[in-house]
């Protein structure tokens, strides 16, 4: 398993060199939405629309923040389950985005689309948001700012910490680590 | 008959919120710092040394341990013997956890169930708290709290089963609600398991069973040996810290067993994730 630094927005040349299980500390712009979020930017996408942000390399973080404490750009940050998105997601990366950070488990639909146009999904380790959200180093709502913590947020990132799930070949990290470590009676 | 003030209640609710919130409680964090000494998969053994990390970060700098910071949950006994002054016990609590929430920048996450409109601004933030009474002898009121996230309660479940179906048929029931919810509910996860009573009573039962500190041991000896046998099954899953493949997949299973009607056998899985969240004062 290889261990990379990679830099938003991404190419298919960086998703391309990726396996599942590898880890990758990310750096650049993440744009923030969960399920709520998802649904506006995929009717924009369905309408024809201008998105509120270039979807071509990017990676969507799945996230609801906590309130920043004064002085910080956010709150604390860990992924959500990442599953309520996965009817949205393959229209997004069908439209030119390249990566999602989550947990949990995606369907098929995904990971195909994954394969289809070079995405990654990656895992970030859940309920670890003190950690993440410090790794974080600016932040704006650049939409739906009365989605509350569901809103869209422009992040910078530095060295966030990522392993990676579902590549563009079609390998899944749960199902490989399970069976590798399961015990069958 | 003794009197406890309204607006002290208050405050010692909202002082477990705030410190519930960035503190993981000693049983958890000693129960984690083991898996990770014992995880056969370097994957899920760094995933749980950042589970660690998170923890002292949060501690440190008081930010909060996770962005779900849950629904807040209480089991209240009170006794017979108290009476609050100025004003009702259920006001108090969810007035404690309102504050509480706001003070330590946790997250607002109650919301209508349709609309999903959140209700921070209509009924309070982060309410209504979830609240379990119950009556009992003395003088004093004992308050346990868990603040409850969203994906491990998102894989629980409940059933109820024929009687024959017997130890046998729980345990594949409780492996079987755990290898669907794979990584979902933030493993190393604590397993609640309600048996017997109500179909209404097995689910409360799971839900009281998380608050148990982990390591502690059931007071019952047949089902210590029964929580004992069922986190042995769970571990074989492979599932892993945050599913991606390892040897420790729960921390430990608590069950909680009532006596129910000769015609059926309620069983309900409730599961808390690695941050689990979770204190008891007594005032
Ligand atoms: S399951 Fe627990 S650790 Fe995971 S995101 Fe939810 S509250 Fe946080």
């Amino acid at each position: 398993m290889a261990q990379y630094t990679l830099t938003t927005p991404l190419t298919s040349k960086d998703t391309k060199k990726l396996k599942a299980g590898d880890t990758v500390l990310l750096n650049g712009t993440l744009f923030t939405a969960r399920d709520a979020a998802h649904k506006r930017l995929v009717a924009l996408i369905e309408k024809g629309e201008e998105l509120p942000f270039d979807l071509e390399g990017s990676v969507i973080y799945f996230v609801g923040p906590t309130p920043p404490k004064p002085g910080d750009p956010i709150g604390s940050a860990g992924p959500t389950t990442s599953y309520r998105m996965d009817s949205f997601s393959p229209t997004m990366l069908k439209n030119g985005s390249k990566g999602m950070i989550g947990k949990g488990k995606r369907d098929q639909a995904v990971k195909d689309a994954c394969v289809d146009y070079d995405g990654i999904y990656f895992g970030a380790t859940g309920g670890a948001g003190a950690l993440l959200g410090k790794q974080i180093t600016s932040a704006e709502v650049i939409a739906y700012p009365e989605l509350g913590p569901e809103a869209v947020r422009k992040i910078t990132v530095k060295d966030f910490p990522v392993t990676v799930i579902n590549d563009t070949y079609g390998n899944d990290l749960y199902q490989m680590g399970r069976k590798q470590y399961e015990v069958k009676d | 008959m003794r009197e406890i003030e309204f607006n002290d209640i208050v405050k010692a609710v909202r002082d477990i919120i705030v410190h519930c919130g960035t503190d993981l409680p000693q049983d958890t964090y000693d129960a984690l710092k083991e898996a990770m000494e014992n995880e056969k998969s370097p994957v899920s053994k760094e995933v749980i040394r950042q589970i660690l990390e998170n923890a002292d970060i949060a501690k440190d700098e008081k930010r909060p341990l996770c962005q779900d910071t849950g629904l807040a949950v209480f089991f209240v006994k009170v006794g017979e013997d108290v009476k609050v002054k100025g004003g009702l016990l259920k006001d108090a609590i969810n007035k404690g956890t309102e504050q509480g929430y706001t003070d330590a920048y946790l997250r607002a996450s109650t919301c209508e169930p349709f609309s999903r409109a959140n209700l921070k601004d209509t009924v309070g933030y982060n309410l209504p708290a979830i609240i379990h009474f119950d009556i009992v002898a003395g003088d004093k009121i004992d308050i346990e709290y868990a603040a409850k996230g969203g994906g491990s309660e998102n894989v629980s479940r409940a059933r109820v089963f024929p009687p024959a179906a017997g130890k046998a048929g729980i345990i594949n029931y409780v492996k079987e609600v755990i290898s669907d919810a794979g990584g979902n509910p933030c493993p190393p996860i604590t397993v609640g398991v309600g048996i017997g009573g109500t179909f209404e009573k097995a689910c409360i039962s799971s839900k009281h069973a998380l608050f148990r500190d982990i390591g502690s041991v059931n007071e019952d000896e047949e089902m210590a040996e029964m929580e004992k046998e069922i986190l042995e099954e769970i571990n074989k899953l492979g599932i892993g810290a945050m599913g991606m493949g390892g040897t420790k997949t729960a921390l430990a299973v608590h069950i909680e067993s009532n006596p129910c009607h000769i015609a059926s056998l309620p069983v309900s899985v409730n599961v808390q994730c690695h941050s689990s969240r979770h204190t008891h004062i007594t005032i």
